[in-house]
């Protein structure tokens, strides 16, 4: 960032790139709508297919990267992504843990692959799904399945400013508690994830009187022995505990 | 008004009817005049502030700096008190304020509240000797004593500094020790724990320096500032040395949000360290070196 | 705790409560009371009685909450609920100030908060306990706190003695109640006809002239103090605070310590629920201005924290209270001993609502005999 002063905003090169993912963490960027259109006038958003067809070559000031890698060809692919950016992103469970794809790590894939297509030779696949931060080094993450549009917007604006993210670690609990969110767990017996959870979504699910399923990944320091053993005694089962 | 809100008026109408003097709540305005690098990692600031104050700071003191739209940090001044009309920061960036701030080019607006806090003892050092030691990043905030015992130092006896860093890279406003060394008003003893081609000086940790003070320890005040394990070493090799634990004075560190006693965040067991610090006497602190993580 | 009552008590017939709530709304007050909503009770707006938890009582465990019917025509037989006095006063997030670019410059302006006349019916006495806990944080230091004031200003209580208790109170301990004698405009007492009704401010006594109340008979204050003595007498859980706080300074390195933070989840519902707790964070966030705009406008805003965060005792690239356990002998620490030292007083007020809404049922009565047991 030299030259510009932190408080004085700077016209920024932002890309989206997208690897093995459901493209919502995009969409989430999407709607943010009108901050998007403010977003559009104060960056220069050169590369966001989702966005718009026309692109600008990099390097890039920030990349944002969605998505897990799944395939050789995407290996290499997001070292080339690395190369032309100055800060990356990483953005939603399936970049900064693998996603729901990740399931695959503790399976045969290549079973799979004959389960489910007639012509498996033909496919280019890793045997695991793994997150970006297993190939290249990644300067921050926003978590999420999907991702908060609110927190993906302060992070670029605090690019804008020259400085890092400043997302919370802490539970959910305190999300829900600052709310008013009547407990799901102490008034309700469910086995609600939330205090091993990444706050960022605004306690969405226990705020529905639901119980958290943890999309966020886990908070800071979490204790999730002490949480399972809560969750037998509510009736939980083994195989639920994972 | 009901009764149980007639306390609270009472005791907020202090708020009502504030004391003079700038709203502590509030951030004023001021510009960086100049920036300096004076070591390594540290930068020191300059700052003039729009609406001049009136009052200067204790030694010791800290005020609360904002980078606009960034956030606010707690940062020692490290400046002459007798010139009212700067205010002289040292910052280390380390996080995405103090990296903000530590970067301001001369102009940019700054974010000011304060000063805050306890200062350092300077009437219990009158009349003794007076040993200051400070590791790394510890002697910016001790530099405003420094100065103030070097502008009234007839009334004090023996002024010895003892001062050390990481490295020769590290050390701080070297050539203002130098020269300070060299008047003779204070005996300056530098070490560094890692020695560099070019460096002839001491090199060990600072404690063990503290032997080679002259000072008389029955009547000396020491004052300390560094990393909390080099505070916790010093403080042994002081009372080694013979200097009891009434007279080290410390100034503790923790993060620091509102810097008024509310937030809770500075909390270190019996004390909140913006309100009752940051400088304390040993004797009352003395219970959180005995355990860790408190 | 008994006392002087304030004033004599009068008496309200069951059918006229709704008369209170009316005579609170002429007066501009938005009143708040105890509903049942998501399986527990909390308070909200009511503008009918009933809206109130008719018929309900709550059963109270450690890490356990259920709502059940009492068999009677009670408003009131629920102790209490997640919420506190807390949110009315403190808020849970609020803006404090706003920057903005001037020219080359920048302008600070505070915020003041939104500060509508609230009346809360159905506060307990340690809720009360808790607020004057929270006055002297807020109100009484060396620099008052003009947020919280304006909010404080603004509230009308309407207590109601506690008849029973649940499981987990033990405001006996902590002497905060179940009677409640300060801090109130009015206090209730509920019994089968009606309420026993005592004024406690002048503005208390200005809307019971608006009450169709007739003198409270003897028969019902006897009553009432049986009910009370029995509360006081039958209250289950029990913390001793004579030895308070030298017995935790002398006990900072027990094993307990160990032990309860392998089972503590460190998420900080205790410190939300708990009525006194005041650790807050403050942040600058940045607002999207004018594009062409050369400084950033800004507002700082504070929230509801806790000392369970992680992030809450971190310095530089260092934290001190890294493990669960440093965490919670902080909580714990603070809230029974070095709050007396920073404060004049306890933390706690024995709600019991941090062993209730733990998700894990720690209960820091437990903790504390188990941390007056030789360590091992």
């Amino acid at each position: 960032m030299s030259g510009s002063a932190p408080g004085e905003p700077r016209r920024l090169r932002l890309a989206v790139h997208k690897f093995a993912s459901c493209d919502g963490c995009q969409l989430q960027i999407l709607n943010l709508e009108d901050e998007l259109l403010w977003l559009s006038r104060r960056i220069e958003i050169a590369y966001f297919l989702e966005w718009s067809s026309r692109s600008l070559e990099g390097p890039y000031d920030l990349a944002l990267v969605e998505g897990s890698i799944t395939t050789p060809r995407d290996a290499e692919r997001i070292r080339q992504v690395r190369e032309q950016t100055r800060t990356l992103i990483t953005i939603g469970a399936c970049a900064t843990a693998g996603g729901i794809q990740a399931l695959r790590n503790w399976a045969d894939v290549e079973e799979w692959k004959r389960q489910v297509y007639p012509e498996p030779r033909w496919l280019e696949v890793l045997p695991t799904s793994t997150p970006i931060s297993a190939h290249v080094r990644v300067d921050d993450e926003i978590h999420g399945c999907p991702v908060n549009k609110e927190q993906v917007l302060r992070v670029i604006v605090r690019a804008l400013l020259g400085t890092r993210p400043d997302l919370p670690s802490h539970s959910v609990c305190l999300e829900c508690k600052r709310q008013g969110h009547v407990c799901v767990v102490v008034a309700r017996g469910l086995p609600c994830m939330g205090p091993v959870t990444r706050a960022g979504c605004g306690a969405l699910c226990p705020g529905l009187a639901r119980d958290c399923y943890a999309c966020f990944g886990p908070c800071d320091d979490p204790n999730p022995e002490a949480l399972a053993a809560r969750f037998q005694d509510l009736g939980l089962g083994a195989a639920d505990r994972v | 008004m009901s009764m149980a809100a007639e306390g609270a008026a009472s005791a907020a109408a202090g708020v009502a009817g504030k004391p003079a003097g700038p709203d502590p709540w509030l951030p004023r305005l001021g510009r960086i005049v100049s920036r300096r690098r004076d070591s390594r990692d540290a930068w020191t600031l300059e700052i003039r502030e729009q609406i001049p104050q009136s009052a200067s700071f204790r030694p010791g003191q800290f005020n609360m700096l904002t980078a606009f739209g960034i956030g606010e940090v707690p940062i020692s001044l490290s400046g002459d008190p007798a010139a009212m009309d700067r205010l002289i920061h040292t910052i280390r960036p380390v996080g995405p304020v103090s990296t903000a701030l530590a970067q301001m080019r001369p102009g940019a607006a700054i974010g000011l509240r304060g000063p805050f806090g306890s200062g350092w003892p300077l009437r219990q050092a009158v009349g003794g000797d007076v040993l200051v030691v400070a590791g790394g990043l510890g002697l910016a905030p001790l530099r405003p004593v420094l100065y103030a015992l070097l502008a009234g130092r007839e009334r004090y006896g023996r002024i010895t500094l003892l001062y050390g860093s990481r490295s020769p890279d590290d050390v701080l406003f070297h050539r203002e020790i130098v020269s300070w060394s060299r008047r003779q008003r204070i005996e300056v003893h530098v070490t560094v724990d890692h020695a560099a081609s070019g460096w002839d000086g001491h090199v060990g940790v600072v404690t063990t320096l503290v032997p080679r003070a002259q000072c008389e320890p029955q009547r000396t005040v020491a004052l300390v500032c560094g990393p909390e394990v080099m505070m916790r070493l010093t403080v042994a090799a002081l009372h080694a040395h013979g200097i009891p634990h009434e007279a080290i004075y410390l100034s503790m560190e923790r993060n620091m949000k509102c810097a008024l006693g509310l937030c809770g965040r500075c909390q270190l067991q019996s004390v909140l360290v913006c309100r009752d610090g940051p400088v304390f006497r040993y004797d009352r602190v003395r219970g959180l070196f005995a355990h860790k993580e408190l | 705790m008994t006392g002087a009552k304030p004033a004599p008590a009068q008496f309200l017939a069951r059918a006229d409560l709704q008369r209170l709530l009316e005579a609170l709304r002429a007066r501009g007050y938005r009143v708040m009371g105890p509903v049942p909503r998501d399986g527990a009770v909390v308070f909200d707006e009511v503008r009918s009685v009933d809206e109130l938890p008719r018929g309900l009582r709550e059963a109270q465990e450690p890490g356990r909450y259920r709502l059940e019917p009492n068999g009677r025509d009670t408003v009131f037989d629920v102790v209490n609920g997640p919420g506190s006095l807390k949110p009315y006063v403190f808020a849970p997030r609020e803006k404090l100030l706003q920057v903005e670019p001037e020219g080359r410059s920048f302008r600070a302006q505070e915020l003041h908060p939104d500060a509508p006349k609230l009346a809360v019916i159905g506060v307990r006495a340690c809720d009360l306990a808790a607020l004057s806990v929270q006055d002297r944080i807020f109100l009484e230091g060396r620099y008052p706190d003009s947020y919280y004031a304006a909010r404080r200003r603004q509230l009308f209580l309407v207590a109601v003695n506690c008849t029973r208790s649940a499981s987990t109170c033990f405001c006996v301990s902590m002497a905060t109640g179940p009677e409640a004698t300060q801090g109130f405009d009015l206090a209730l007492t509920e019994q089968e006809w009606g309420f026993l009704v005592r004024a406690g401010s002048a503005l208390g006594r200005e809307v019971q002239q608006a009450l169709p109340l007739t003198p409270a008979p003897e028969a019902a204050l006897a009553r009432e103090r049986t009910s009370l003595e029995t509360c006081a007498a039958t209250m289950q859980r029990k913390l001793e605070t004579a030895d308070l706080p030298e017995v935790l300074y002398r006990n900072l390195e027990h094993p307990r310590w160990h032990d309860v933070g392998s089972r503590c989840l460190s998420c900080g519902n205790c410190t939300m629920v708990c009525p006194t707790c005041f650790c807050h964070d403050e942040k600058d966030e940045p607002l999207l201005g004018e594009p062409d705009e050369a400084g950033v406008r800004s507002v700082r805003v504070r929230e509801w924290d806790s000392c369970f965060n992680r992030e809450h005792a971190q310095v530089y690239g260092l934290n001190y209270r890294p493990k669960i356990e440093d965490r919670y002998r902080q909580w714990l620490v603070h809230k029974l001993a070095s709050w007396i030292d920073q404060f004049g007083t306890s933390g706690c007020v024995g709600c019991g609502r941090c062993i209730t809404w733990c998700p894990v049922g720690i209960d820091l009565t437990e903790e504390m005999r188990a941390l007056r047991e030789p360590g091992a």
